[in-house]
């Protein structure tokens, strides 16, 4: 059976936590202890209607303030897939937090109020969308029934949204109408929108096609822990393990290693269940090669005709995470990029983007807590990567402050501005 | 074999090669508990051929089914991993916490000392926990890589933010992390596991016959260190445990399911989480684990 990870982006006023109960309590995955204690919370605090959202909202500063601060995980499966919601808060205070939960996703969920239509929110969600390269983006237009199932409605949110996102890059766009508290086309399909021709949202999200959202072309594989074991029953084993971040891997495959740029070919692949003939992305392995080279943590293995740019002057879109420091440019922070650590220097911030209009903000050399800014960085020691777009997992970093150990900032590499 | 469970298992090796690879000093917690066992088999699977790099830990409040501690023995030596024992009763018996006593009394809030204290004594800076996220409302919030400052507290409205595959295990001396690598699992993929990879358990797991006495529409079973209580009645049941902690306050399932297979068909369609079901500790208020993990628990 698969897995789908998708996130639902939003606040408690869209409807996102009466979606999310829907699809539990609809596909059965809420317990019964779990809904009586949320009836019983409900009902000590005087509220009309049992809150879903007490299901998610885990932490008791939610609970006192009524909304989503951190991620949250849930967990439902119908027959055909299993899912791992990532729940993210929607406020603009707390994009941090909303940037760790779709950060490795494979679909996301953006709500619109079919009575108010595209908001600020929503273009600032779907831009982190597409800046996160989510492969498959999903609109639920929630709310119909208060707009009496109306196509026109439907039709008229459509047009401004794709208005709006023809300047972003999102690879896949769905859009939905649905109404989480009445049921429409979440789980069943609605009989008050026989307009609507799509599928429901459950049924989309079982079958959105996601076997052509890695990268199968170009072989990387960020070397995270040598094998060696010091036992007279393996007195010759030596392998590198590691997870597939991109193409595939085979056994007889010619490969290089970076950053020394020797090749080897590969002679074994084991895995957690037992040995491979190939290894795909997301496999974490352990490969072994004919010749007895020097690879270290941190080193990548490629093949000698497609390799990844190795560089030590950097761009990238950063978002900025620290909420006891802004970026300052010049100062010396770690940076973390796949199985490697080294340190870097933020040298420029060429503009910030105002998440809300889009606009470049230029002449700012600094970045708050939440903002998102295209940089420029120099590390101590070469990287090896891939622009983000081309690859997630080597097109991806964190920059750590030293002093607090806070993660201080979360980088998207791209090819420099020409 | 591709199976649905091979996303997991390849996020899980590689949240414990990480941390073999980023932390001096890591060690697994180990009880002999369903998802510590699957989590050793993880470890093991991730280092082979070469040994585990690290050794197990048991916090023992001394208040054990005696089927379990006889299995975490068995395992740890065919694995050929090092067991640390933390004991409860030493602390008690060195007056760093006093005994609980009365008709309800359960030394489980006491492990927290034993805890930190076994991580302080052998300098611990990683701790493998085997902790899911669909188990309870702060779990589902909590990090892979979780923070702990040098008092062993978690600040969950501080939590570091945690993207894309790159974990942040950065920290001062005296500080450590909890690691969850079975953060994404289910009940029933944990169950799956260990179906599809024969993995031993503690026999308490499967349908076995033992006294019984009922207490707060929970099935307690009868044991040295847990007498029934004043007017309840003793009953024999057919019973399995879905969780194995603390004899005190761990209760028991009805149930016939004597095979893994059962046990999966049981999951599949139980309407009542595990620890709903099972765990005394967790039905003491509504923030009950959090106001516990802040101080330092599991």
């Amino acid at each position: 059976m698969e897995r789908l990870r998708f996130a639902t982006v939003g606040s408690v006023d869209d409807g996102k936590s009466t979606l999310i109960g829907r699809l539990l309590y609809d596909s059965k995955s809420i317990f019964e202890d779990q809904l009586e204690h949320i009836e019983a919370v409900s009902k000590r605090r005087g509220d009309d209607y049992v809150d879903l959202s007490l299901l998610t909202d885990g932490l008791r500063a939610e609970r006192e303030q009524g909304i989503t601060i951190d991620v949250a995980y849930r967990y439902f499966a119908t027959p055909k897939r299993s899912f791992i919601i990532a729940d993210c808060p929607g406020h603009i205070q707390y994009t941090r937090n909303m940037i760790t939960g779709a950060s490795n996703v494979d679909l996301a969920i953006v709500l619109i109020d079919a009575r108010t239509g595209v908001i600020e929110q929503t273009r600032r969600h779907s831009l982190l969308v597409s800046l996160l390269g989510v492969p498959h983006l999903v609109i639920c237009v929630n709310k119909m029934d208060l707009v009496d199932y109306d196509q026109g409605v439907f039709n008229r949110i459509r047009q401004e949204f794709e208005q709006f996102a023809s300047r972003l890059d999102l690879q896949d766009v769905t859009f939905l109408p649905i109404s989480a508290l009445a049921g429409d086309n979440c789980v069943t399909r609605s009989k008050n929108m026989d307009w609507y021709e799509g599928s429901t949202l459950l049924h989309h999200l079982e079958n959105v096609y996601t076997a052509s959202d890695d990268n199968r072309i170009d072989t990387r594989f960020p070397v995270q822990f040598v094998i060696r074991p010091q036992r007279a029953d393996f007195p010759d084993y030596r392998g590198y393990a590691g997870r597939v971040a991109g193409g595939v891997l085979r056994v007889g495959d010619e490969v290089m290693v970076l950053p020394s740029g020797l090749t080897s070919t590969i002679t074994g692949i084991d895995s957690p269940t037992g040995p491979l003939q190939e290894a795909t992305p997301g496999q974490a392995v352990t490969v072994l090669l004919a010749d007895d080279l020097s690879i270290t943590r941190g080193d990548m293995i490629c093949r000698p005709n497609n390799r990844p740019r190795v560089a030590q002057e950097l761009e990238a879109m950063l978002c900025w995470m620290d909420d006891t420091a802004p970026l300052q440019p010049g100062k010396i922070y770690s940076i973390k990029h796949t199985t490697k650590v080294a340190r870097t220097k933020i040298t420029e911030v060429l503009y910030r983007l105002n998440i809300s209009t889009l606009s470049r903000e230029t002449g700012v050399n600094q970045l708050a807590m939440n903002e998102i800014g295209r940089v420029t960085l120099h590390t101590t020691a070469p990287l090896m990567f891939d622009d983000y777009h081309q690859n997630r997992t080597t097109g991806c970093f964190i920059i750590v402050d030293e002093a607090t150990g806070q993660t201080a900032g979360a980088g998207m590499l791209l090819s420099p501005r020409t | 074999m591709k199976t649905s469970l091979d996303g997991l298992i390849d996020e899980s090796v590689t949240i414990i090669r990480e941390v073999a690879a980023e932390f001096e000093r890591p060690v697994l917690l180990f009880s002999g508990g369903k998802d510590s066992v699957v989590m050793l088999h993880l470890a093991v699977r991730a280092f082979a051929p070469a040994r585990v790099p690290f050794p197990v830990m048991h916090i023992d409040t001394g208040h054990n089914f005696l089927e379990v501690i006889e299995f975490r023995d068995r395992c740890v030596s065919e694995m050929g991993v090092q067991l640390i024992v933390g004991s409860v009763q030493a602390s008690i018996d060195s007056g760093k916490v006093a005994d609980v006593t009365g008709p309800r009394a359960s030394r489980n809030p006491l492990q927290t000392v034993t805890l930190l204290d076994s991580i302080a004594e052998h300098r611990f800076d990683a701790v493998f926990g085997g902790a899911r996220r669909d188990e309870e409302r702060a779990r589902a919030k909590e990090r892979v890589f979780s923070h702990r400052d040098s008092f062993g507290q978690w600040d969950p409205k501080n939590q570091r933010p945690e993207l894309w595959g790159i974990y942040n295990g950065r920290h001062r001396q005296g500080e450590h992390f909890r690691i969850f690598p079975l953060s994404n699992w289910t009940e029933l993929d944990i169950w799956t596991f260990i179906g599809e990879y024969n993995i031993d358990l503690p026999s308490i797991y499967y349908a076995h016959t033992r006294p019984i006495f009922k207490r707060d529409n929970m099935l307690m079973a009868v044991t040295d260190f847990l007498p029934p209580d004043e007017g309840s009645v003793v009953e024999h049941m057919q019973v399995r445990f879905r969780t194995v902690g603390d004899a005190t306050c761990t209760a028991a399932v009805s149930s016939s399911a004597a095979t893994v297979e059962d046990i999966i068909a049981e999951t599949a369609v139980a309407r009542v989480t595990e620890r709903g079901a099972t765990r005394a500790d967790d039905r003491m208020s509504e923030a009950g684990m959090e106001d516990r993990k802040r101080t330092g628990y599991f």
